[in-house]
């Protein structure tokens, strides 16, 4: 009996062994899969072109996605200009001023707002800025993607201020600072590695974002000026060639995939780099 | 036969030096008369009556909890950032109310070293001038003169000077703690206090902070709670002893340890509890 | 130990080097008055006698102020080793000192009464214990002093012969006293001093005793070099 319990225990583990090691390694995979086909197929139309001239009608060469890309660092700009300090001040807040319970239930809130769906969000934007300026544009688009960044601003802010050891305020109060002062010549600096990297994340996180756009900054096939008129960006283009039929368009959207998946990727190992830097200068 | 070797003189007799008893006298650098304070609906300190004399040290010992740290801590109004507290009773510095100055006020002339050193993450001189700075004090030339001044005071000045820029973090746990030490005399403070400054630091760094306390007592007045007594023993001219929120015996610190009048006293210097 | 660099002493040491300036001041003037002392018996000299009874209110209150920076120092302190040694040393040379301070006194006060009552001619050779007695007195100080231990072992050796004096000496009196009645009174005064330059003898070998003890450790009393044997030594690990 003895011999096919030990049988069956060990065939148990190995099984288990291999299932985890299997979906580890599907993990694992997936990225690099993503990353190999999107260089595939995306590597060829990479030129100079692509990043300097505007998108030409189906059939002519020398077409890029010049205005896509700028017209993503725009949005994105805007977006963190308006999610940003938004996000860091109400952190500040939470982290340092306010109740227990007072924390708890913003806290609470905010994470909701983290949940609303990203569609959800864009039709909110259209209603209160598309519809009131009467057209698309990119300060629309900035604000959607603004409102999606704030949640996440709020939350990273008010860990990483939270993990500054209370020692460190002490210290600053005991020399004659006040609590404001405290908090801006102390207590951020001390946080800055996360705060910085928080912040970069949640930056990639929204550049990648399609549906809000959608309802916001639209899309354009030539130069948006300003910030008033309707605005073409990467996600988007990407959604629009793919589902052309066109053949040399799709071929544009494997590029702009691949050129969106660069970006944010560099965002996320640079952000990282921060703060694995940040944690071996504070050595005690 | 050896020769003497004084001269023929008359030698006038003279009582032994006379041990200098708490000071009463007009106006003692922190007078606190009848201070309670409590933490929530708990006790901590009753009635403490008690004055601090001008630039000399006095230490606070007693067994763990009985309050010594907390009527510290009151001196410099740090209590006030800790949550349901409430305190009666009157501080005074200089004879002025503690509780009607502006709070920050209060905390440039009664500066703080805490248990665990506290070094800000920037560097060595940033650390020490930081103070300086956040009182309005730009002009470059006068900052670093501050900062190496207090450094020396420190007894800091010849293992940092050749590395003001680099991090605070990277210096030992006895010299992050002199660099506490700078950074709190670099705004010239009235009184120093010291919330057992060397109970995370080994025998010789504590010396050196020891030794250090000696040489600045002329320049601030030093008030130095420990958890161990022979540090109060070596170092301070009058002792308070602390039980249980009460303030048993206060004397000159040869009285504590040679003759103290309490029994309680005598029980715990002696290592009877505690 | 020193903590920084240069010749900057920590407090305690600071504290040290004031103990032993004043047990060295009153080593000095007790010096001085043993030599003294002698000397107003030998010259007949009243000045000098005068002059060891002035300071005498001087090495009492010596006496005080030691003993009283010494506990001092142990409560506030808690020295070891050494510096334990060190002043436990100082509080028993402090009381040798005193008194051998007393006994010139005494000796002074002998001396007064000869000059009254003056001695026909020499009994005894007086200067010659007296500078033996001085000799130990001497080295017993400059080895608390020099930390010397030889020096220490060589006043103790010498305890015998000015014993031996002293016997000699009594035997020479009392021959005396039986042969010359009327001067009974100056050979009693001529014994004391003798018996007193004999006590002092034996401070300075209490003296001696206590620097060998703070030197070495061990402890040389009442003819007993004891080591510290006996005492539990800590493990050896076997390899």
């Amino acid at each position: 009996m003895t011999r096919q319990v030990t049988f069956r225990r060990r065939f148990i583990n190995a099984f288990m062994l291999s299932l985890t090691g299997v979906a580890t390694l599907l993990v694992v995979s997936v990225l690099f899969f993503i990353l190999g086909y999107l260089l595939w197929h995306g590597i060829g139309s990479l030129s100079w072109n692509f990043f300097t001239k505007l998108p030409k009608p189906t059939g002519e060469t020398g077409g890029g996605l010049a205005n896509a890309i700028v017209g993503s660092a725009k949005i994105l700009a805007l977006a963190t200009l308006i999610g940003v300090p938004v996000g860091f001040l109400a952190g500040i807040y939470l982290a340092e001023y306010s109740g227990r319970t007072f924390a708890f239930v913003v806290r609470y809130i905010t994470d909701l707002l983290n949940g609303v769906p990203s569609i959800v969000i864009g039709i909110f934007a259209y209603a209160i800025v598309v519809k009131p300026m009467k057209h698309f544009s990119t300060f629309a688009g900035g604000c959607a993607l603004g409102i999606m960044m704030i949640p996440i601003a709020v939350r990273t802010t008010e860990q990483f201020l939270r993990s500054v050891p209370t020692a460190l305020r002490e210290g600053s109060m005991a020399l004659g600072a006040n609590k404001a002062t405290a908090i801006f010549t102390v207590v951020i600096p001390a946080a800055k590695q996360g705060l910085t990297s928080g912040m970069m994340l949640n930056l990639a996180r929204v550049a990648g974002e399609t549906a809000p756009l959608l309802f916001t900054a639209l899309g354009n096939m030539y130069w948006s000026a300003g910030w008033s008129q309707p605005s073409a960006s990467l996600p988007v283009m990407i959604y629009q060639y793919a589902i052309s039929p066109y053949e040399d368009y799709h071929q544009q959207a494997w590029a702009a995939g691949l050129v969106l998946l660069a970006l944010v990727l560099s965002i996320n190992v640079t952000a990282r780099l921060i703060m694995s830097r940040g944690s071996s200068l504070a050595r005690r | 036969m050896a020769t003497p070797h004084q001269q023929l003189q008359p030698i006038t007799t003279r009582p032994p030096a006379e041990l200098t008893p708490p000071p009463s006298s007009a106006v003692p650098k922190i007078r606190a008369q009848h201070l309670n304070f409590y933490y929530g609906t708990f006790q901590a300190l009753h009635d403490i009556t008690m004055d601090i004399a001008a630039n000399q040290i006095t230490a606070f010992i007693g067994p763990s909890g009985c309050g010594k740290s907390t009527f510290l801590r009151t001196m410099n109004r740090m209590n006030e950032a800790v949550r349901n507290t409430r305190r009666e009773g009157e501080i005074r510095l200089d004879g002025e109310d503690i509780f009607k100055l502006d709070v920050a006020s209060v905390r440039r002339r009664v500066g703080m070293v805490f248990q665990k050193s506290n070094p800000f993450p920037k560097t060595i001189f940033d650390n020490v001038a930081y103070g300086l700075r956040i009182n309005g004090v730009r002009k470059k030339s006068i900052v670093e003169e501050t900062v190496q001044l207090s450094l020396e005071r420190a007894a800091l000045w010849t293992e940092v000077k050749d590395k003001l820029n680099k991090p605070a973090g990277a210096l030992s746990g006895g010299q992050q703690q002199r660099l506490c030490i700078a950074r709190a005399l670099a705004v010239e403070p009235e009184v120093l206090l010291l919330d057992e400054p060397c109970s995370a630091l080994d025998p010789i760094a504590t010396l050196k902070i020891e030794e250090l306390l000696f040489e600045i007592k002329n320049l601030t007045t030093i008030v130095i709670v420990t958890h161990n007594m022979q540090q109060a023993a070596r170092v301070a001219d009058y002792t308070g002893f602390f039980l249980l929120g009460k303030l048993i015996e206060y004397d000159n610190t040869r009285r504590i340890f040679q003759n103290p009048s309490k029994k309680e006293t005598e029980d715990y210097v002696t290592g009877r509890f505690g | 130990m020193r903590v920084s660099g240069g010749t900057h002493l920590r407090h305690f040491e600071q504290e040290l080097e004031k103990l032993k300036a004043k047990l060295l001041e009153m080593s000095a003037l007790v010096e001085s008055a043993v030599y003294w002392s002698v000397q107003g018996v030998v010259e007949k000299s009243e000045s000098l006698a005068e002059q060891v009874l002035k300071n005498e209110g001087r090495i009492n209150q010596l006496e005080i102020e030691i003993d009283d920076m010494a506990i001092s120092l142990l409560a506030l302190q808690q020295p070891v080793a050494a510096d334990l040694r060190l002043i436990t040393a100082a509080i028993k040379i402090n009381n040798d000192l005193e008194r051998m301070g007393d006994l010139a006194v005494s000796i002074a006060e002998r001396a007064l009464a000869l000059i009254r009552e003056p001695v026909p001619r020499a009994m005894i050779d007086i200067p010659h214990i007296a500078g033996l007695v001085q000799s130990m007195v001497r080295k017993s100080l400059d080895a608390f002093v020099n930390r010397d231990a030889e020096l220490a072992r060589s006043v103790l050796a010498s305890d015998d012969g000015v014993d031996s004096l002293r016997t000699a000496s009594y035997h020479e009196l009392m021959s005396y006293m039986e042969h010359d009645p009327a001067h009974i009174p100056q050979a009693v005064s001529l014994l004391t001093v003798v018996r007193n330059l004999e006590r002092i003898a034996d401070h300075s070998t209490n003296i001696a005793e206590d620097v060998l003890f703070l030197v070495k450790g061990i402890d040389v009393r009442h003819h007993n070099e004891r080591q510290l044997q006996g005492e539990p030594t800590a493990p050896t690990a076997r390899v």
